[in-house]
């Protein structure tokens, strides 16, 4: 079928593709520079189309805590936030993601710690793919590049939720958030009316009771739990890196970076070539699981890496023990809501490695 | 190619929406387009500024500090960005308000007069129709009858009927900008 085009934030695409998607119900409390999604989806109104029930929790914690009532029941829920908010939701997260169940959740990154400031940042990236909340577990996250990827990446979160039972983490930022660009948008999907064997939707008498809890006080069946998430774990490392190359393949020094500095280091990647520097740019899109080996394997063939972000220096560390020692890697990354330039990134691209 | 483009002025100008109507129209030229607003408190009764690509390529990165094109709407937004913009340039600035005038010698500058025009018109409203009539004449990168498109799309139908005025103001805005100065490379 073909595609709607339009012009839209980053913020509205998302609202948009989850009605399209056929999300069952969106649950959330506004923040800068978020607040489009909830707008957007309060305008649309779709429990009078699809059905979708969407609502404005009193907090971020009740709205994480109705996400997980939700997915317990089977249905395709999601909730969306930025840096403090999604903080306030961490102990939701766990028990979601304890519980083994789908769901969605959004985070556009704006810089930090505490309330920080309302401009782009990427430096939740730690709290994102190391676990964010407490015990041994992973969310599966996306990092959107465009306000296309943020409509297209809606259903493909929900493809990743279910198959895995895992809840799915989109980590955005201000920039891309509060950007329009051009989108095309799928046609109208009907909300699911299967059921997934697991939910909790009241026990017919075919089947034994179904219970969905992050609590055993068994520490011998706690244990085997926990094998069966990292098997979950390295299944997903296995079969769902998703990342995009640009330029690589006479690359002499290779960008690492995702989202909105993805963008910029794509013109960093012009600019240094149009100085005769051979750049390249790999940029994840999944950031757990994150790229490995694809590193690794660029890494025997370039001299060095640079990893760009907007933080202090997170994502960093994911590349560096994916190089495992091969070629130099440095960072670099604006701070505070500020976005690196394409210029910068060739400057000190020069500097770590030509030393000019 | 490609058109890079910083709009700025007073919150409430209409700077976002001048971008809007523009990104809007690239769209309905086949184009690729980015609209990159400042956001947060300066927005709120301060100084609002919005970063427009128009291309005919892919785009990289939305977020630049250069600028092929600034369209500059008052005073503060002239400090912070006549250094902004590439050797060989445009400036297009409005000259109401301002006491100091662009200074470089190496950019091309125009000067639209629209708040007063806009007064002149009795519509104060399509001020910054005015000013993007009179960019589109000096950069024709979008045909007016795209621009007419952009509106219809951008606008929510109950402003319908003011089209044929923000015609007349792109007309307006044609014929009254004026070069100050050609650029000395």
């Amino acid at each position: 079928m073909e595609r709607e085009l339009r012009l839209m934030k980053g913020n509205e695409a998302v609202a948009e593709a989850a009605i399209r998607a056929g999300v069952d119900g969106y649950f959330g409390y506004p923040i800068t520079p978020q607040t489009e999604i909830i707008e957007y989806l309060m305008e649309a109104n779709p429990a009078e189309t699809t059905g979708m029930v969407v609502l404005q929790a009193e907090s971020e914690v009740a709205a994480i805590n109705m996400v997980y009532g939700g997915a317990a029941c089977g249905k395709r829920v999601m909730t969306s936030s930025s840096s403090p908010g999604i903080s306030l939701k961490q102990e939701g997260i766990t028990y979601i993601a304890g519980a083994e169940l789908p769901c969605l959740i959004v985070n556009v990154v704006r810089g930090g710690p505490g309330l920080g400031t309302i401009q782009p940042a990427q430096s939740d990236y730690f709290q994102a793919t190391k676990g964010g909340g407490h015990g041994d577990y992973h969310l599966i996250v996306l990092a959107p590049a465009s306000v296309q990827e943020m409509a297209d990446f809606v259903d493909l979160s929900f493809e990743l939720a279910f198959r895995y039972r895992n809840p799915v983490m989109m980590l955005s930022d201000g920039a891309i958030g509060q950007m329009m660009e051009k989108v095309y948008l799928s046609p109208q999907k009907e909300r699911s009316k299967t059921v997934p064997e697991w939910a909790t939707t009241g026990k017919p008498s075919t089947r034994e009771r179904n219970i969905i809890t992050s609590l055993d006080l068994d520490p011998n069946r706690q244990e085997v739990f926990n094998q069966k998430l990292i098997d979950k774990y390295n299944e997903i490392r296995e079969k769902e890196v998703r990342f995009e190359e640009f330029q690589v393949d006479d690359a002499e020094y290779i960008l690492v970076a995702y989202g909105t500095s993805a963008r910029v280091c794509q013109k960093s990647v012009q600019l240094a070539r149009s100085q005769g520097i051979k750049a390249g740019l790999l940029r994840p899109i999944t950031l757990f699981p994150f790229p490995t080996q694809r590193i690794n394997e660029l890494a025997g063939h370039v001299k060095g890496m640079l990893s760009v972000e907007m933080s202090a220096g997170q994502m960093v560390e994911d590349v560096l023990l994916s190089v495992n020692g091969k070629v130099p890697v440095y960072h670099f990354g604006r701070m505070g809501g500020i976005v690196t330039t394409p210029e910068e990134v060739v400057e000190v691209l020069k500097s770590k490695f030509i030393g000019g | 190619m490609t058109e890079e483009i910083i709009i700025a002025g007073f919150g409430g100008q209409g700077v976002l929406s001048m971008g809007k109507i523009m990104a809007y129209s690239g769209v309905m030229q086949d184009m690729e387009v980015s609209w990159m607003p400042s956001y947060g408190p300066e927005m709120r009764g301060g100084t609002a500024n919005v970063i427009v690509i128009i291309s005919t390529e892919r785009i990289s990165s939305p977020i630049i500090r250069h600028f092929d094109t600034a369209i500059i709407l008052n005073q503060q937004s002239l400090d912070k960005f006549e250094n902004s913009i590439k050797t060989g340039g445009i400036l297009i600035y409005d000259g109401n308000g301002i006491t100091r005038h662009p200074e470089r010698k190496d950019i091309t500058i125009y000067r639209v007069d629209a708040t007063e025009e806009a007064s002149r018109m009795n519509s104060p409203k399509i001020f910054n129709t005015i000013v993007l009539g009179g960019f589109l004449k000096i950069k024709p990168i979008i045909r007016i009858e795209n621009v007419i498109k952009g509106l219809k799309k951008s606008l929510p139908e109950r402003y319908h009927n003011l089209i044929p005025m923000n015609e007349k103001a792109l007309i307006r805005g044609e014929e009254i900008i004026k070069e100050i100065q050609k650029a000395k490379l």
